[in-house]
């Protein structure tokens, strides 16, 4: 008598643990529902408001104070613009970083300092760089609210998603690949350039595209260093008809950007503005999410492709 | 190939004599390493630089700030008005205005961000984890921007439906928004922590009669103390230092309240504010953003430091 009790009792408790169990697991597809609708009601409340203005003359037209004739000409090359600078300039920074620190440094105080330095400045707010832009690019150097300004603000920014990413992916090599290039002679730089780095490639690639993607929506450095928003013209063009052909006058030129010219149009109090604010939100989202995905899909077909 | 002839032998010579020539040479090639090495050692030394300069700049600015005015106002007056005739210096307004927006979107993020963890980490099935991850951190990569316009024109609107006497600015708005956006980073952070977790815990737990959550909670979490702690701590200083959806959503007067119904500016919208008009150099609104910025960065700065020490406390218990 007394056993079955106890064992009435044994089921109670197992079945009531389970039933908690089925409320989590419910739980939990609900919060991956949150998550997925928000996106949903993000993207659909985009596509009604936007949708409708995009057309070629958006992307061929300069901002206006006219709605309707209003496009993202100077934007998009802005943009443009702006993203070459940051890559070229953080991107062989990051790598050269990321090398040091995985093959050559030595474990000791100052290698530790740079490592928590890294990972601190990823804490920091993108718009602590842009103060620092503006007190060190735009007045100290003088390089004004140029695209050359913003452009290296953006690479700072991105700067420690590159040496973490080059981190990673070299760290992801085995040793043996190491060992066999030393044994035929190799130095150490050779090693590095010869087989690390190609191996770890993709890897990289991945990190300067999801650190792209995020330097392509940050707005507020932006705003800081003092970027105009009103912007009707392009900054002069990097190819010419007489020698030396090459010109790098674009690089002083004033400029605005995708994000910008968004902010600028969600700020104004007409509801017109915010249909074109929607349509150049909508391409921003769809360049940020094709960037990711390219991201997500590399380092998806390395994880397929490479057995080491 | 060749038959053993002259030929071949002073060839066989000459190339033993570059192979010397070459040995013979080798500092040079010593001397490359090294220059490389100084130069890659350069680059990553410039991320020091990066953070001194940062560190310079908001000091030197904040410097002749607080020459003019006392620190001692700066801390606890309640006005926030550098802008007006009648100035005012109190940091008091922009710090509540960042606390209760942060802390609406932690009370969204931190939640559902550790819920979806644990789903994902102990619950969900392969497929589903394979298609969830990367379409959370897609959700991450959302230009903060777009989120801003989201709250404003989509998230208001809905809340005041529900609350009627919502203003069309509101840290609540902003704060929900936010939350929404800060889940990718803390679910993701946290499922790598509870999935570094040993099997054999898991293994353990449930051959004395755990369930799934029993083992998640009382076994998995415990044990991923540090990286979940480190999740949730990069959760805060990223909604300590968003810019611009507060800046958009929940409006850019300083407002001393703790009423996540009401309008208020942050930190990071006032800076945008100064930074949308035309401020001189050198004045000192121009140097009233640099003090703010200092005070975010300290903020930041201060849970990027305990997350650090946590981290190194609690790494590998297990």
């Amino acid at each position: 008598m007394n056993d079955a009790k106890k064992l009435e009792r044994l089921r109670v408790i197992i079945a009531r643990h389970k039933r908690w169990d089925l409320i989590f697991l419910i739980a939990g597809i609900l919060a991956l529902m949150i998550a997925l609708l928000t996106f949903m009601a993000l993207f659909i409340q985009m596509v009604i408001d936007g949708a409708p203005r995009l057309s070629w003359e958006f992307f061929t037209s300069f901002p206006s104070r006219r709605a309707e004739s209003a496009g993202i000409l100077s934007a998009w090359v802005g943009t443009t613009l702006v993203m070459l600078v940051t890559a070229v300039s953080a991107v062989p920074l990051g790598i050269a970083a990321g090398v040091y620190l995985e093959e050559y440094a030595p474990k000791n105080f100052f290698t530790e300092l740079i490592e928590i330095n890294v990972t601190n400045l990823a804490g920091v707010p993108s718009i602590i760089y842009g103060l620092l832009a503006l007190g060190l690019f735009v007045y100290q150097l003088g390089l004004g609210q140029s695209i050359l300004a913003a452009g290296l603000t953006l690479a700072l920014l991105i700067l420690p998603i590159v040496i973490v990413a080059t981190r990673e992916a070299i760290r992801s090599i085995p040793i043996a690949i190491r060992e066999g290039s030393y044994a035929l002679g190799a130095t150490k730089w050779e090693t590095v350039a010869d087989h690390l780095l190609p191996y770890s490639a993709p890897g990289i690639l991945t990190g300067v595209i999801i650190g792209l993607a995020r330097a392509i929506g940050e707005t507020a450095p932006i705003i800081t260093i003092g970027a105009l928003t009103f912007i009707a013209f392009l900054p002069a063009s990097p190819i010419k008809s007489e020698f030396p052909f090459i010109s790098f006058e674009w690089l002083s030129a004033p400029f605005t950007v995708m994000p910008i010219q968004m902010f600028n149009w969600v700020s104004r109090p007409e509801e017109e503005f915010q249909f074109n604010a929607a349509a150049a939100g909508l391409i921003l989202v769809v360049m940020t999410l094709t960037m990711n995905a390219l991201a997500i899909y590399l380092r998806y077909r390395m994880r397929q492709k490479i057995k080491w | 190939m060749y038959s053993k002839n002259a030929r071949g032998a002073s060839e066989r010579k000459s190339n033993t004599h570059n192979k010397l020539g070459n040995l013979r040479y080798s500092y040079k090639r010593h001397i490359k390493e090294k220059l490389i090495e100084m130069l890659l050692l350069l680059a990553a030394f410039f991320s020091v630089l990066i953070t001194f300069a940062i560190i310079y700049m908001l000091v030197k600015e904040s410097i002749v700030f607080f020459q003019q005015v006392s620190v001692w106002e700066f801390l606890t007056s309640t006005q926030w008005t550098p802008l007006f005739d009648d100035a005012h210096y109190g940091i008091l307004p922009l710090v509540s205005g960042t606390v209760v927006s942060s802390a609406v979107a932690l009370l969204v993020a931190l939640p559902l961000g550790t819920i979806i963890a644990i789903y994902l980490s102990e619950f969900a099935s392969f497929t589903v984890r394979e298609i969830a991850k990367p379409f959370l951190e897609l959700l991450g990569g959302i230009p903060t921007i777009v989120y801003g316009y989201f709250a404003l024109l989509f998230v208001t609107p809905l809340l005041q439906m529900i609350f009627p006497n919502l203003p069309g600015f509101s840290l609540l708005s902003a704060g929900l928004v936010m939350g929404i956006m800060i889940i990718p980073y803390v679910s993701s952070m946290t499922e790598d922590a509870m999935r570094s977790v040993p099997m054999h815990l898991r293994e353990g737990s449930y051959a004395m009669g755990a369930t799934r959550l029993q083992t998640a909670i009382k076994v998995v979490m415990p044990a991923a103390f540090s990286g979940i702690a480190a999740a949730y701590i990069l959760g805060i200083s990223r909604a300590v230092g968003e810019t611009m959806v507060v800046a958009i959503a929940a409006g850019m007067q300083p407002n001393l309240t703790w009423n996540p119904m009401e309008q208020a500016a942050t930190i990071t919208a006032y800076i945008v504010q100064v930074s949308l008009g035309d401020l001189p150099h050198g004045s000192i609104g121009y140097q009233t953003i640099f003090a703010a910025g200092l005070t975010l960065l300290l903020i930041t700065l201060i849970f990027n430091i305990l997350g650090h020490l946590l981290r190194k406390r609690y790494r590998e218990m297990y």
